[in-house]
């Protein structure tokens, strides 16, 4: 095996050299607290391996132009924070629609508008669902650690291009801006997924014609002789718009479809001690860090809890937990909101445990003894 | 001869377009294609972006690499494919509110750093799409469905603003004048930076129909009988040019550096190794 580089990062500086490393060669994005030193990493590193940074004139013009560099078959990211995060909805739904990889970065931030800039938060978890207009499909994954957030990175972009949607990396900033030692893989031990195209011309000249047995499309680039059209307009096989309601009705159930069938190849979450648990925490990215600490001292006082945090967050890994709900008699959701996964969670457990919520929305976070107050307390 | 264009360009089954009859968008599409043709590029390197409009849907028509992108974006869009490719020509085809209005901050700063893009802009002083709201190319006083007693809204000079901005080649054409219009777009693409070339259209559907200009050949006619060449233009007083649609080149810079090609020496500053 090559030998692997280890280094003290940053989780924002991770996000940088994880898309590097999945091949990542156009950035477009607009400053904003906490997400900018991913912009200021980019704007270093993408020209040191032949790639191309630039600094938009808002987050509007940055996913466009991320979209824009996609279709030419470049990986492509950009990086934003909440009010950013806000003005990139339009677009995002024009990557879902028209079927064009790409990765969104949102280092949550606590509070609506512009909030507490510096603040952690797990705000977004719903506007990474459904942020932008109409049925759509999404992929949003959350990290907690920065090893995790390098390796998730690197993950995002090959879902992107296997499932060919807008992938959301949830962070927030307490991983964002959280240092830890890190190794990072060789080249040798990455997989890298390409975009998938079709061989015979006459069959890439109509790009949204699927494969049978398939749900993504396979598109050619533009730039090597197969003219096609994109458009967020509902469109026909060849790209072209169309109003009837068969074709509509064919393509938006595919692209939500898409998102569904493959749900478990796509699903990742980590799992600690949940088959002998009566207590489950249910939490994600850095809560879940809090969580875990909270889990040490129950256990310490002989609590049986468990941990059941989910990686990718979007869609939810909902068969794993309906399966831990069959048996355990309390989940407590640790999230940094008002309770946004809590309603996913309550969705799927459908009454067959009582589940409590435990957040917090001042800008500071979950600690761990006061997640701990609630196991004794939902324990009694 | 039009029938190889059609053979050689455009989507036929695609056809019939969306437009109304007398709508200008269509001589500027035709436009458009005629130029690319006369320089001989490479359809593989030429990619077609387009907005939100009546006008942004020529890019469907067109057999090029083509994408029809959201209200006012295109040339955010366009920015990201000529930065992920330099070697590709890119050209926005764009209404005047798409451009000026919803997309003006895009309009501008793209200006500003010299990229490498063609804009066309379809100007016909309304919103057509949507059915006859102003835009800000409406001239003060006339009438739209949001400017039921004139509009009170001042308006832009695009081929302007996008000059004060930094764009280094800026042109006006109209749909009256083909073949000069054709030269125009043909020199915007060939410049090397930043070029807009505005091309005055008629929309009798609203705006014709709002402002009583009469049919499409009337205001064809009116585009005939009030543009004038900006050779002439220099020898008119300011009152004498008031209303005047002045057409031709405006302003050429070919000193200005562009800006994927200053971005080229970032990569090799950096050591990295660019695949252009
Ligand atoms: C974000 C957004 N806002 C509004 C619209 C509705 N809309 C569609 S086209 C258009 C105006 C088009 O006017 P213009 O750009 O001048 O093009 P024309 O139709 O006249 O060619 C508007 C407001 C939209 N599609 N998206
Ligand atoms: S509404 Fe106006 S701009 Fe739109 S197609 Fe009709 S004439 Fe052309």
């Amino acid at each position: 095996m090559a030998e692997r580089k280890r280094a003290l990062l940053q989780g924002n500086e991770a996000v940088v050299e994880g898309a590097i490393a999945a091949g990542m060669r156009f950035f477009a994005g607009y400053p904003i607290t906490p997400s900018t030193e991913i912009a200021e990493g980019c704007a270093k590193r993408l020209p040191e391996v032949g790639g191309r940074f630039i600094q938009m004139e808002d987050e509007l013009a940055s996913m466009a132009a991320v979209i824009g560099a996609s279709v030419t078959g470049t990986k492509s990211m950009t990086a934003t924070s909440g009010p950013g995060f806000s003005l990139k909805q339009e677009n995002i739904g024009y990557a879902a629609l028209a079927e064009i990889p790409c990765v969104i970065v949102d280092v949550q931030r606590q509070g609506p508008s512009t909030g507490l800039p510096t603040s952690p938060s797990q705000g977004d978890y719903m506007q990474a669902r459904w942020g932008t207009h109409g049925d759509h499909p999404v992929i949003a994954v959350s990290p907690s650690s920065v090893q995790e957030t390098y390796e998730e990175t690197i993950r995002c972009f090959n879902l992107a291009e296997r499932y060919r949607v807008p992938v959301i990396l949830l962070m927030d900033e307490i991983v964002g801006h959280m240092r830890e030692g890190i190794e990072m893989m060789s080249p040798e031990e990455i997989t890298v997924l390409d975009r998938l195209v079709k061989e015979d011309p006459e069959q890439a000249a109509m790009p949204y014609d699927i494969v049978p047995g398939e749900y993504v499309p396979r598109i050619t680039p533009f730039g090597e002789g197969i003219y096609y059209n994109i458009t967020g307009l509902l469109h026909d096989n060849w790209g072209f718009p169309s109003t009837s309601p068969v074709k509509n009705n064919r393509q938006t159930t595919r692209i939500m479809n898409k998102i569904i069938k493959n749900a478990e190849q796509i699903e990742k979450y980590e799992t600690d001690g949940v088959d002998d648990c009566d207590t489950l925490i249910v939490s994600f990215g850095g809560t879940a860090r809090s969580a875990e600490a909270a889990i040490t001292i129950a256990r310490e006082n002989d609590y049986k809890v468990g941990l059941f945090r989910p990686v990718t967050v979007w869609p939810f890994p909902e068969k794993a937990l309906s399966e831990i709900c069959d048996h355990v008699k309390n989940i407590i959701v640790a999230e940094l909101n008002f309770g946004q996964m809590t309603l996913e969670v309550e969705r799927i457990a459908k009454g067959r445990c009582e589940v409590t919520h435990i957040g917090k929305v001042n800008g500071t976070i979950l600690k761990p003894n006061e997640i701990y107050r609630l196991i004794r307390e939902v324990s009694r | 001869m039009p029938s190889t264009l059609i053979e050689k360009y455009i989507r036929e089954s695609h056809l019939p377009h969306i437009w109304c009859a007398g709508c200008g968008n269509g001589t500027i599409m035709r436009d458009v294609i005629q130029a690319i043709d006369n320089l001989g590029l490479d359809k593989k390197d030429v990619v077609i972006v387009s907005g939100i409009g009546c006008s942004a849907r020529a890019a469907g028509y067109m057999n090029f690499n083509s994408i029809h992108t959201t209200h006012g974006r295109a040339i955010a869009f366009a920015t990201g494919i000529k930065m992920a490719k330099p070697h590709m020509k890119v050209i926005v085809l764009t209404g005047d509110g798409d451009a000026a209005a919803i997309g003006g901050n895009h309009l501008i700063h793209a200006a500003r750093r010299n990229i490498d893009l063609t804009v066309v802009v379809f100007n016909n002083s309304i919103y057509g799409m949507t059915g006859g709201q102003f835009s800000p190319t409406t001239p003060t006083g006339e009438f739209a469905t949001t400017a039921p007693y004139g509009s009170i809204d001042p308006n832009f000079d695009i081929p302007e603003l996008a000059r004060a901005a930094g764009a280094t080649y800026t042109a006006r054409g109209t749909t009256y004048h083909v073949p000069q219009t054709i030269k125009l777009i043909e020199n915007a693409i060939a410049h090397d930076g930043f070029s807009i070339v505005e091309c005055v259209t008629t929309c009798p559907t609203y705006y014709g129909r709002k402002n009583k200009k009469g049919d499409a050949v009337k205001m064809l006619e009116y585009q005939r009988d009030n543009s004038v060449s900006v050779a002439k233009a220099k020898t008119m007083t300011a009152e004498e040019l008031k209303g005047k649609i002045v057409f031709g080149e405006l302003y050429v810079d070919n000193e200005k550096p562009e800006y994927t090609k200053e971005y080229e020496k970032i990569i090799e500053i950096a050591g990295g190794r660019s695949d252009e």
